[in-house]
């Protein structure tokens, strides 16, 4: 075998290796999530200094009464319902706002629009960690504290900016010649935007609901400062909070519903993905 | 200093062959020009003799050492010049000249030492610290050939290097180029679509069409004694005339077809009645476009007579005149496989 | 005639399809941040309307508060360490997924997965992998002989940070390599290919060609990195709660436990502001880099 070809052969091990590395940290924890959502509860709680026994498998047989409990015995299912409540309203608000301030950044504003456009963007870096502080007074004044309505009122915040700052990077890549033709076919502007443009801008749009739908479903700051009540709940503020009996976490129970918001989040994500990054880099990269 | 043997040589990308069975010896310390549109595999066929692609059959040697699919491009001794230059933007001119000496580790003086050589032989010693994006296209294509010639390869490839020059800079560039290979002997292969640069460049050109090649000559050879008829359309500008005549295709070039009158009366030749639609007058030539009738109740054929300056007939539009050719310049070809019958 | 000039008017209809995102984001980010920062000024309580404006009081006050400063302190460990971190692995993440091999998409789905997931539910996942008494952590490298003793890892002030410093890369790195695969991938392959036949071997290529050219897209990374762990609070208030003893406490989490949870507004806003100088230095330095480097050519095309 010549040097070069062993040469080769290193070099291709290595890359399986490292993807093999990387993938498994990344993926362990979902692993881990799997195994413990369907372990009986004697296979569980085993002390990990007992090097015996093998945490890693299942040592019994699998079960279904952590997800049993999650659905019947705990508030998870409302807090899904409350979760897609959010979701459908905030999906709307954001892009019934954020598809024509995009498309107007983009199209009708010329120079500055672009400068505005940025600025918009920055807005979405203020961290709610800083604006949950004036937001909990204006909560409490508009008497919304413990109610979804909160969060409905305060997610937008987060995703008109970025949003609208998608929407305008996409644009920029649809050139404008259907547009322009439709102005020379004799359309109005007003007439291209409501019967030309929609149609051009689909995956865009596409791209602000699976983005909104997946902010939604991550957010964890605002639910935590505004919502007290189990009832109220949603999915990502109830499962590491209220999943407990006093000082016992369910750990079973907690997993599998972990799990259960991960996975369509996560088939989600992949589907998109190249969306995404798309926006990303021609914003951000291209400045 | 190498020649280069290419045996059979093939490139598959999946159902698509872009290099289909191809062999040359390419002569040591000579230009050789492959020539084709896009798509005929010159370009494919560079990259393989590189090492950036790796052939799906066949035999690579340079130097008379065998270069399998696994010898990288820089154990080949060759150096390239990519079309669009492929400057690296965040280093100065110096650095990038300097980059393939350091890659190999040559000490720091030899590396001064060579870069200012290279740059004086292409005269933009000034340029040294300046980022190619302050430098106009004619002063960065000097640069990627400094680049080149500063590691003393054996063989040049070089992929459309003129492409993005406008016109007046191509054709200084050109002289530019062919006069540095002469001095400096370095095997050359260089690729382009375009025929007047081959035609002036090379010393043997290789006219590809679908991964095959079709003629491999002169510039004299392939012009004057076509292999083919796609050689003979696509070397020459405007492109030869070629007519149905039963089982062949007759071909004439359009500067030797000319109106009956220029000939002397006892010439050899071919008349034909030539009914001219339009006029061109181009300063140095006059390009007639017209139609000669076919044989056998065919509909017209459109033909393109080129006629100097000094010949001063009158050739009025949408009129008919007798034209005609020298029957030593009438190119006969196989109509259904356009290979050449001999004349 | 006149509906019809209506209908054409660029601007007009601009304007029209801009002002609701512009009037939202203005009544509802640019005013609280606004008076986020007149808070701090304040006494406020989040249960009472009183309003008093204290100078520079809660400023002084966390000034002098140890607690506050070591969440500082945190606060930027985590940041920097974690991206540092997040950098290398991304790297080398995109480099294996530039390759072309079997299961590549599997493995693709499986790398996003972490940044796909809540923050809070895999920080409740991950509170339980670093559980004290059932860690699988522990119990790996106690079984293949890396660890003699026994690793509390939330119960321990270094450890616990070490540990958000693990859970916050862990989160970040997928979206920084699809970051930097983007990056590469938009490369000019010429210049790759020239580095190649210059005789450069991929050490060299990848640290003095790819990487320097690189420099925009990773600002990009490091600053949405950076702003994402600075200002999370999901992480460190699940796994620690900021303890123990308020020993990881970050910025985000302290503003929390004494804004909201102990409704002092003005202390709450005052440390939230913090945040601030860390974000506006990091964004203005890593988008100069994005610039000088983008306009020095790393686009650079033909004439």
């Amino acid at each position: 075998m010549s040097r070069r070809k062993a040469r080769r052969i290193a070099k291709r091990v290595g890359l399986y290796a490292a993807a093999i590395g990387l993938v498994t940290f990344a993926g362990f924890p979902f692993y881990w999530m799997l195994i413990t959502a369907f372990k009986q509860n004697r296979d569980l709680y085993v002390g990990a200094s007992d090097t015996g026994h093998v945490p890693w498998i299942f040592n019994d047989p699998p079960t279904l009464e952590h997800v049993k409990l999650l659905f019947t015995q705990t508030e998870f299912p409302r807090w899904v319902l409350n979760t897609l409540l959010v979701v459908v309203v905030v999906v709307g608000i954001t892009v019934v706002v954020a598809v024509p301030a995009g498309y107007s950044l983009a199209r009708l504003a010329g120079q500055w629009g672009q400068r505005m456009g940025m600025g918009i963007f920055f807005t979405y870096l203020i961290p709610p960690t800083l604006l949950f502080v004036p937001f909990a007074r204006l909560v409490s004044l508009l008497h919304l504290q413990d109610s979804l309505w909160s969060l409905i009122l305060i997610y937008p915040t987060m995703t008109i900016p970025f949003c609208t700052w998608l929407v305008m990077g996409f644009l920029r890549s649809v050139p404008w010649d259907i547009e322009e033709q439709a102005m020379i076919d004799g359309y109005s502007r007003l007439a291209v935007i409501l019967k030309v443009a929609p149609r051009l801008i689909v995956p865009g749009i596409l791209t602000v609901v699976v983005f909104t739908f997946t902010l939604v479903l991550q957010e964890f700051v605002y639910a935590l400062t505004f919502i007290s009540s189990v009832d109220k709940m949603t999915v990502s503020l109830g499962v590491p909070i209220a999943l407990v009996r006093g000082d016992v976490y369910h750990w079973g129970a907690l997993m599998a519903a972990a799990l259960f918001t991960s996975i369509p989040l996560a088939i989600v994500y992949n589907a998109f993905i190249d969306r995404f990054i798309q926006g990303f880099t021609v914003g951000a990269v291209k400045g | 200093m190498a020649g280069i043997e290419i045996r059979n040589l093939r490139k598959h990308f999946g159902e698509l062959h872009a290099v289909d069975g191809v062999d040359l010896s390419i002569r040591d310390g000579e230009f050789l020009v492959l020539l084709g549109s896009s798509g005929s595999g010159k370009t494919t066929l560079l990259r393989m003799i590189a090492g950036l692609e790796q052939p799906t059959s066949g035999e690579i040697a340079i130097g008379g050492e065998r270069m399998d699919g696994d010898v990288p491009p820089r154990a080949r001794g060759i150096a390239m010049v990519f079309q669009s230059y492929a400057l690296y933007p965040h280093r100065t001119v110096f650095q990038n000249i300097a980059f393939p000496l350091e890659a190999n580790r040559t000490p720091r003086a030899q590396i001064t030492e060579k870069v200012r050589w290279a740059a004086d032989l292409f005269g933009i010693t000034r340029y040294l610290d300046r980022y190619p994006r302050q430098l106009s296209g004619g002063e960065r294509q000097r640069v990627a050939l400094c680049r080149a010639i500063v590691r003393d390869p054996h063989v040049f490839l070089l992929d459309e290097p003129l492409a993005n020059l406008d016109a007046k800079l191509r054709n200084t560039a050109r002289d530019d180029l062919k006069r540095l290979q002469r001095r400096i002997k370095t095997t050359t292969v260089y690729v382009t679509h375009d025929q007047v640069e081959a035609m002036g460049l090379g010393d043997r050109i290789v006219v590809m069409e679908h991964g095959r090649i079709r003629q491999v000559g002169t510039p004299r050879e392939v012009y004057e004694n076509p292999a083919d008829t796609f050689v003979a359309t696509f070397v020459g500008q405007p492109p030869m005339n070629l007519l149905n005549e039963g089982d062949t295709l007759i071909g004439f070039r359009p500067e030797h077809f000319l109106p009956r009158r220029v000939f002397g009366a006892d010439a050899d030749l071919r008349s034909f009645p030539f009914t001219v639609r339009r006029v061109e007058y181009l300063g140095s030539d006059r390009y007639v476009y017209g139609t000669v009738p076919a044989g056998g109740g065919a509909s017209d054929v459109a033909v393109i007579a080129e006629l100097p300056g000094n010949v001063a007939v009158e050739i009025p539009e949408g009129q008919t005149q007798e034209f005609a050719v020298p029957r030593r310049a009438v190119h006969v070809f196989d109509a259904e496989t356009g290979v050449r019958r001999g004349k | 005639m006149k509906r019809r000039a209506l209908a054409d008017r660029a601007d007009v209809l601009g304007g029209v399809m801009l002002a609701p995102a512009l009037i939202y984001v203005t009544l509802l980010v640019g005013v609280p941040f606004l008076l986020a920062i007149l808070l701090s000024f304040s006494n406020a309580t989040a249960g009472s309307l009183r309003f008093e404006f204290v100078g520079l009081r809660n400023y002084g006050a966390i000034l002098r508060d140890p607690i506050f400063l070591r969440a500082l302190r945190n606060t930027a460990v985590v940041a920097i360490g974690s991206q540092i971190l997040v950098i290398a692995l991304a790297t080398a993440a995109a480099q294996v997924f530039r390759a072309t091999f079997r299961g590549k998409r599997f493995f693709r789905f499986v790398l996003l997965l972490p940044w796909a997931v809540p923050v809070s539910l895999a920080a409740i996942a991950w509170t339980w992998i670093f559980d004290s008494t059932f860690s699988v952590i522990n119990w790996t490298l106690k079984v293949s002989g890396l660890l003699h003793g026994w690793l509390y890892w939330l119960g321990d002030p270094t450890l616990a940070l070490f540990a958000i410093i693990i859970v916050q890369t862990w989160r970040i790195f997928p979206f920084a390599t699809v970051i930097v695969l983007a990056g590469m991938s938009s490369l000019p392959s010429e210049i790759l290919e020239a580095a190649v036949v210059d005789g450069a071997g991929f050490w060299r290529r990848l640290l003095q060609i790819e990487l320097p050219l690189l420099t925009p897209v990773f600002a990009v990374a490091v600053l949405f990195g950076v702003v994402y762990t600075a200002t999370d609070l999901g992480v460190v208030y699940i796994l620690t709660g900021g303890g123990p003893a308020n020993t990881t406490h970050v910025l985000p989490t302290l503003a929390f436990q004494r804004g909201i949870l102990g409704a002092d507004l003005g202390q709450g806003a005052a440390i939230a502001v913090f945040l601030l100088p860390f974000l506006v230095v990091v964004a203005v330095a890593m988008l100069r880099l994005a610039r000088q480097t983008e306009v020095g050519g790393a686009r650079d095309e033909s004439p």
